[in-house]
């Protein structure tokens, strides 16, 4: 039951067969079996998750579901805020933080039945590419204990993977729902820049953040989508475009689809299992009538640089807040405002999150503002004008989604070689296109590799309906780990 | 030496919500009861333009003249205050609202013209509050009603030649922003903020010499003695051979002088970058368009027209055209009652001794109507009362907000115009007083006065005064 696809859970209990409290209690007994050897979660909703699964029962027995989701058990990672419940985002300095609100996707999806079963770990504020920097403990991979899951979104991901959510939210600003996706063999998918509100997302940089699903496979994807994408007069940054109906757009299939593979994704030393793997997937799909191309998108490892000025710059200005004046972390014993709020920062905050605190500061400084930030930006516009020449030509791009499969704890402590593992995560990010990563192989240790798409703005029926061809065509999502109790 | 200033006025807008959250701005409510997650910077937050205050911005910049820009931009400005509650305001810096425009001043007579350099939109913070005083306080508390309340920054050239001409900009901007309805113009209440830059230089130089801010002129007579006290220090320093350092200066007015609050080392570098939360706001053009159709008249144009349509001496029209409630009350008393001088007389100086005249909303309260001052006038006009009684009447009015007439019928203050009854009274007097009849005979005209002064006491005051004087000179030259 804890392997079932939410659109299968939805028919199950249509049918009568199961109740959402049972599968609720499913997990939540799965959770309390394996999570303290996985660390997925850092709040476990227990009473509130069995409350809306009740009341999802009731709707289902009086033949009035709310649609697919009702009943859909789903972890968020603890960056979303959600009302009553406690929001961390990986860090000490939110300690006690309870917000008097939901996110918009985690209201949409209430609304849509969803019953969420906790909050996921996390990268401190979401930065991180392994879920090791969390404040409270480090989240482990389901396929392999010893390794990361990715992050930022480590814990729903691996939540995910493991059977002990049905499927989750995660948050994207420099790769952080694709590259733990891939590491943990499911389907992540950010959606355009602006198509989910933002409202409720504890900003990290705001020009980069997106929300997005984590599934078991395309279909659950794009009904979590479905339900929380659309315009919020609380998010100004939200798109008005109509939602299209995306389970539609799934099983148009291939046929005639002009894919593109850019040469600057297959770089040295990257893992040659991976690449092996992303070519099988770009043969797959060949073989389905895409057409296929090579194509260029030289600005492809500037990205990865001008990521690190412009996500740290906006970072250093939105954790300006947390000053211990108004809720979470307060340091006592400080003898005036500017002690009180230094000690809390530095006691409240990590290494990493102080790391890149300290860069966004700087690339905002008098005298140094142009050099970096608006050299940033400028960049950001040619990477953007690279994907509109290759979309001239292309309907969508097929790439990997990460050099490596998942590496170990403590395997990367030099930050850089952290970064590194975002490098093709992060130009979707960038110009806030549309971006997927589905199961594509195992490496010869067992290990997941995820194959990425990369759509035009808006055009996630596109995206979705190529990432579903390439996944009913091919065997990945059946396989599962199995987590040590 | 020639002075330079400059102003930065801060207008806080008569919108009902806040700038980026839909949170009430009422005045005075009880702390952080108009607070939600937005203007009180909670983590997940997201700001949302308040499209009314972006009208009232673009109706201030066609008032003064300025361009409108067609995209502008809001803009994050860093630094930590625990009244900002994320440690950031949102404020506009490389592309404002509106930019380039200028207002006419008039100072001794003569008319100046101050540009305007640029108008933008921002947020207000919250307040402060110590328990006891500052320096012994064991805890502040901090009070996010006036978080986001928003605020309208204007920025003039260097234009101004004088603490004198400072303030007749402000007096001037201040009248135009209550015009348009944008800005209660209250200073003492924080709607209306003043900061000035101020340099001095060589008399006829170009160049512009070491500037100093100063702030916290919470009021029009402070800004003007704020900015003389800092002129003169200047003035002094430069006289004595010593350099001026570039810095902020507050004003303090009890003790009335400016003191130093941080030099330019010490100066916030605001780490200025624009929004990410917020697209860049596109003005349409036949928005502007029909904002610039409904502008009302404004106080020169309504000056102009006093003078035209009323007759009134220039100084007449200056001062009640800079209120817009006192111009509205003069013309709703003239509507009653045409004798327009008159009219302006009495508001001038008997209502604005009883109202200030920079208060809009007293003005507007006032007990006594325009109606009730037109009534009380006529009283006068048609010689029910004399000018005298007036005054009294009118001080009973301002209080009890009755009508002249009913106050005069009870009070019995009707004027004595019974030539008969008056006649009797003045024979009276005369024959009271045979010194001052043989005072007249020698010819001191002067003792006719002190029997008019005798005839209206007798009469409580309330004898007509034309028919006395005219009795009494009929039988004083028979005698």
């Amino acid at each position: 039951m804890t392997d079932t696809p939410i659109h299968e859970l939805a028919d199950a209990y249509l049918r009568g067969e199961t109740t959402p409290t049972a599968v609720t209690e499913a997990y939540l007994a799965r959770i309390a079996r394996l999570d303290d050897r996985l660390g997925a979660y850092l709040t476990v909703t227990r009473e509130q998750a069995l409350r809306a699964a009740a009341a999802s029962d009731a709707r289902y027995r009086a033949g009035t579901p709310l649609g697919p989701l009702d009943g859909a058990p789903l972890a968020y990672k603890d960056v979303l805020c959600t009302r009553g419940v406690r929001t961390t985002c990986g860090s000490r300095i939110l300690e006690g933080f309870v917000p008097p609100y939901d996110a918009t996707a985690i209201e949409r999806l209430g609304a849509a039945g969803a019953v969420m079963l906790g909050k996921g770990n996390m990268d401190e504020f979401a930065m991180g590419s392994s879920t090791e920097y969390s404040a409270f403990k480090p989240t482990r991979n389901p396929w392999d204990l010893a390794r990361v899951p990715g992050g930022s979104s480590g814990g729903p991901a691996a939540a995910v993977a493991a059977g002990l959510a049905a499927g989750g939210l995660g948050t994207d600003t420099g790769g952080s729902i694709r590259q733990p996706a891939a590491f943990c063999g499911i389907v992540g998918l950010k959606p355009t820049y602006g198509r989910v509100s933002r409202y409720g997302l504890v900003a990290f940089g705001s020009s980069l953040d997106h929300i997005g699903p984590f599934a078991r496979d395309v279909t659950d994807a794009a009904l979590l989508l479905a339900a929380m994408a659309g315009a919020d007069p609380r998010d100004a940054t939200c798109v008005e475009a109509p939602v299209p109906d995306y389970a539609a757009a799934l099983a148009r299939g291939v046929r005639g689809l002009r894919l593109g593979v850019p040469d600057e994704y297959f770089i040295d030393g990257m893992d040659p299992e991976v690449e092996r793997a992303v070519r099988d997937a770009v043969d797959v799909l060949r073989g389905l009538g895409a057409t296929v191309e090579r194509v260029s998108l030289p600005t492809t490892r500037h990205a990865l640089a001008t990521y690190y000025v412009i996500a740290p710059a906006e970072a250093s200005s939105n954790l300006a807040r947390y000053d211990g004046v108004k809720y979470g972390l307060r340091v006592a014993g400080a003898k005036d405002l500017i002690e009180m709020s230094s000690r809390t920062r530095a006691a409240g905050f990590g290494a990493e999150v102080k790391r890149r605190i300290m860069l966004g500061t700087y690339v905002l400084s008098a005298g140094y503002y142009e050099a970096y930030y608006g050299r940033a930006q400028k960049v950001r516009t040619l990477v953007r004008r690279d994907f509109e020449a290759a979309f001239g030509r292309v309907d969508l791009i097929v790439a990997p989604m990460t050099p490596n499969v998942a590496f170990k704890h403590g395997e990367k402590e030099d930050p850089l070689s952290m970064y590194l593992n975002d490098v093709f995560a992060v130009p979707a990010d960038m110009t806030g296109l549309p971006a997927i990563s589905v199961p594509c192989g195992f490496s010869a240790e067992g290990l997941p590799i995820g194959l990425q798409f990369i759509g035009k703005a808006l055009d996630e029926p596109t995206l979705l309906r190529a990432a579903h061809a390439y996944e009913q065509a091919t065997p990945w999502r059946t396989r599962r780990p199995s987590v040590p109790s | 030496m020639d002075v330079v200033i400059g102003l930065e006025v801060h207008a806080q807008l008569l919108t009902r919500s806040k700038m980026f959250c839909g949170c009430a701005t009422t005045f005075g409510a009880a702390p952080n009861s108009q607070t939600c997650p937005v203007c009180q910077g909670m983590p997940g937050s997201l700001p949302v333009v308040n499209r009314r205050a972006v009208e009232f911005g673009i109706r201030t910049a066609l008032a003064f003249n300025c361009r409108v820009n067609e995209a502008c931009r809001f803009a994050r400005k860093h630094y930590y205050y625990p009244d900002m509650p994320k440690n950031f305001q949102i404020s506009q810096y490389e592309e404002p609202l509106a930019e380039d425009g200028a207002l006419e001043i008039d100072v001794d007579g003569a008319s100046r013209t101050i540009g305007i350099q640029r108008l933008h939109l921002e947020e207000d913070v919250g307040k402060l509050v110590h328990e006891g005083t500052l320096e012994t306080a064991q805890a502040s508390l901090v009070d996010f009603n006036r978080s986001g309340v928003p605020l309208m920054e204007t920025v003039s050239r260097p234009d101004l030649r004088s603490p004198e001409e400072a303030a007749a900009y402000l007096r001037a901007f201040r009248a135009v922003l209550v015009y348009l309805g944008v800005c209660d113009g209250n200073m003492e209440e924080g709607s209306l903020r003043c900061d000035a830059n101020v340099s001095l230089r060589p008399r006829g130089s170009s160049e512009l010499g070491t500037k100093v801010e100063i702030k916290n002129m919470n009021s029009f007579k402070n800004v003007q003695r704020a900015l003389e006290f800092e002129v003169r220090r200047q003035a002094e320093a430069l006289e004595a051979g010593l350099r001026l350092v570039q810095e902020t200066r507050l004003w303090d007015a009890e003790r009335g002088y400016t003191r130093s609050m941080r030099s330019k080392e010490f100066a916030h570098d605001y780490r200025y970058f624009p929004e990410p939360d917020l697209v860049p706001l596109r003005i349409d053009r036949a928005w502007v368009d029909a904002i610039r159709a409904g502008l009302p008249e404004l106080p020169r144009q309504r000056r102009q027209r006093f003078l035209r349509q009323y007759g009134l001496p220039a100084y007449d029209a200056e001062l009640l055209t800079h209120s817009q409630a006192l111009a509205d009350y003069f013309e709703a008393a003239t509507g009653e009652l045409p004798q327009a001088k008159l009219v302006s007389n009495w508001i001038m100086s008997e209502l604005l001794r009883v109202l200030p005249a920079d208060d809009e909303a007293a003005i507007r309260a006032a007990k006594i109507t325009p109606r009730h001052l037109a009534g009380l006038l006529k009283l006068i006009e048609d010689g029910t009362i004399s000018g005298k009684i007036a005054k009294d009447v009118f001080q009973k009015m301002v209080v009890s907000g009755e009508e002249a007439r009913a106050i005069v019928a009870r009070e019995g203050l009707t004027q004595l115009a019974d030539e008969p009854a008056l006649a009797a009274v003045i024979d009276q007097v005369i024959a009271r007083n045979p010194k001052a009849i043989e005072d007249f005979r020698k010819g001191k005209t002067a003792a006719a006065k002190a029997l008019v002064g005798q005839i209206m006491k007798a009469t409580q005051g309330k004898a007509n005064p034309a028919i006395v004087n005219r009795l009494l000179e009929e039988k004083l030259s028979k005698i």
